[in-house]
């Protein structure tokens, strides 16, 4: 009888925390550890660095999080999967084992590559976002292809302490030490669909155990700076039980494990990863207090045809600029600084947007006059929002040419003599855009493979 | 009175590249009947106001019970490329739990 697997979430995205995944390791009796470390941007990005030679080619984080825990994970025999290879998977794991070697704590660490398909997507393929092709959005600087839990299984079974990938699909960084430990076959697409589920329920680590929760009075979280991350232990029936590293805080319970089911899930009867659909209207999550929730019900169907890529490109230049008013008529004051702006900056720059912070720059003015100048009810909140004691224009703009994006950063610094009454905390910047576009791209198109760097006891 | 989802509700807001998700989920599932009948793709289009520009779309999850709502931003509203201050939309969902209930077919369930 094969026992149940433990498996634990120490990074929800690139600059997540370090420590949680130590302590994780520590006291959370884990037979994996996942690093999830990759947002839809985060592997354009580290190509440009790589290509540019600004820095590596994968999570710059990497090196600090493994300085921390390679040590527990040998001392406790807890093996590492993480997608933080980004555009570089190889680089890193070469780091990785250097680095191992360094620290006394050799370690055989793999790398899983062959998700950069650049050269061969088709470009005048239309993009998801906008239909329009994909070349008719400013160069191409990276296109990765969501890999799944076939591409590291050959790393699994060669018996590496370490799997470093680069765009594989979050879930599948943990489908895959579940399929391999407990024995689950690629076909039996229940068995994928329960592993998916438990990859979906901790790949954000602390948005499970109480992060991105909190709203005082109503959902408090105990202890929430010191948010503990998730782990869960499954049975090789897929049945799953989500809980937290012991002694920490944060909250696992019905409520946190439903949000979190939910994130980011477009048609919950079909939930699409490399390895399967995931339907998750029949599941069930079962409270078993003490920050323990059974999960279980996920059903599959066959894994699509094709794989999603993301696709990054030069989207042009994007120019902010901020600056706050104060006390009475400050919004008057805000607004009319936003009409200067506007006034001088003409059409020069293809998109602009002039909001006020506090006001309307999160959601937009609404339909029912939340949000706007306050000519509403407030929302149905039961008095109007009043004038807002200060408050803070920001213009944004988007442009071809960095010219014209730093044209936006200058008017909004040129306020403070030659605008409105008392503007005060100017901040400006220019930064390059680097957009991000789906596509697919047909299964055999894509040729993933495994490098390893063996382990030198004694080294 | 006036009653809020925000009263009998709690929400998660998730993106993905022009979408955001707003996952609805009830405190105590008897008012369930209620927050399907509140937050029609209409309701919510017209509540979130101009950053949903096209379709909402309403997912049922009898068993849980929560409704999850998919809203389409306008094309070039994508969390790369977004002029919003929040690139993501990560706020759209408790502004969402603004919205008013209407007294209409659902009965109330007694509020605790």
């Amino acid at each position: 009888m094969t026992d149940d697997l433990v498996i634990g979430c120490g990074a929800g995205f690139a600059a997540d925390r370090a420590q949680p995944a130590v302590d994780l390791v520590e006291r959370g009796g884990l037979d994996y550890l996942v690093l999830e470390c990759l947002g839809e941007r985060t592997v354009s990005l580290a190509a440009l660095r790589g290509v540019s030679g600004s820095g590596p080619g994968y999570d710059p984080m990497l090196r600090r999080r493994l300085e921390l825990l390679l040590e527990p994970l040998r001392r406790t025999g807890t093996r590492l999967v993480t997608n933080a290879g980004s555009a570089d998977p190889v680089g890193a794991a070469r780091m990785a084992h250097a680095l191992a070697r360094e620290l006394g704590v050799p370690a055989t660490v793999a790398a899983v590559h062959g998700d950069d398909v650049l050269d061969r997507i088709d470009t005048s393929a239309p993009a998801w976002e906008d239909g329009l092709p994909l070349d008719a959005h400013g160069e191409l600087v990276s296109a990765n292809a969501y890999v799944g839990a076939d591409a590291l299984m050959p790393a699994l079974r060669g018996g590496a302490d370490l799997v470093i990938a680069g765009r594989a699909a979050d879930p599948s960084l943990f489908l895959a030490p579940l399929a391999h430990s407990l024995g689950w076959d690629a076909d039996d697409t229940d068995a994928m669909a329960a592993g998916t589920l438990v990859g979906h329920l901790l790949e954000c680590a602390g948005q499970v155990t109480g992060g991105f929760f909190a709203d005082p009075g109503r959902k408090d979280v105990p202890d929430l700076a010191r948010l503990g991350y998730p782990l869960a232990r499954v049975a090789p029936d897929g049945t799953a039980v989500i809980t937290k590293t012991p002694g920490t805080g944060g909250r696992v319970d019905r409520m946190t494990v439903i949000e979190q089911l939910l994130y980011e899930v477009t048609d919950p009867r079909a939930y699409l990863t490399p390895d399967v659909a995931l339907d998750m209207t029949g599941a069930a999550v079962d409270d078993l207090g003490g920050d323990r929730v059974r999960v279980s019900g996920a059903r599959g169907a066959p894994r699509p045809e094709d794989l999603k890529v993301s696709v990054g490109h030069r989207a042009g230049f994007r120019g902010e600029g901020e600056i706050s008013y104060a006390g009475p008529g400050a919004l008057a004051r805000a607004r009319l600084a936003g009409e200067v702006v506007r006034e001088r900056l003409g059409d020069a720059v293809g998109r602009l947007r002039v909001e006020v912070i506090g006001v309307d720059a999160l959601s937009g003015a609404s339909a029912d006059g939340h949000g706007g100048d306050g000519g509403g009810a407030g929302g149905g909140s039961g008095g109007g929002r009043g004038e807002p004691h200060e408050c803070r224009l920001r213009v944004a703009g988007l442009a071809r040419e960095r010219s014209a994006a730093e044209a936006v950063a200058e008017e909004v610094a040129a306020l403070y003599t030659s605008g409105p009454s008392g503007g005060g905390g100017t901040r400006v910047d220019t930064r390059e855009v680097i957009g991000v576009l789906s596509t697919t791209i047909a299964r055999g198109d894509v040729e993933t493979g495994t490098v390893v760097f063996a382990a030198e006891e004694g080294a | 009175m006036s009653v809020r989802l925000y009263d009998v509700a709690h929400a998660r807001t998730g993106d993905k590249g022009n979408l955001n998700t707003i996952a609805l989920i009830p405190y105590d599932p008897a008012w369930y009947p209620v927050l399907c009948e509140t937050a029609t793709p209409e309701r919510v289009a017209d509540f979130l106001g101009e950053r949903v520009r096209g379709p909402v779309t309403v997912h049922r999850l009898d068993r849980l019970p929560a409704l999850l709502l998919v809203c389409a931003r306008a094309c070039e509203d994508t969390v790369t490329t977004s002029l919003y201050l929040d690139t993501h939309g990560k706020s759209l969902g408790s502004v969402l739990l603004g919205l008013p209930l209407e007294a209409g077919a659902a009965p109330w369930p007694a509020r605790g």
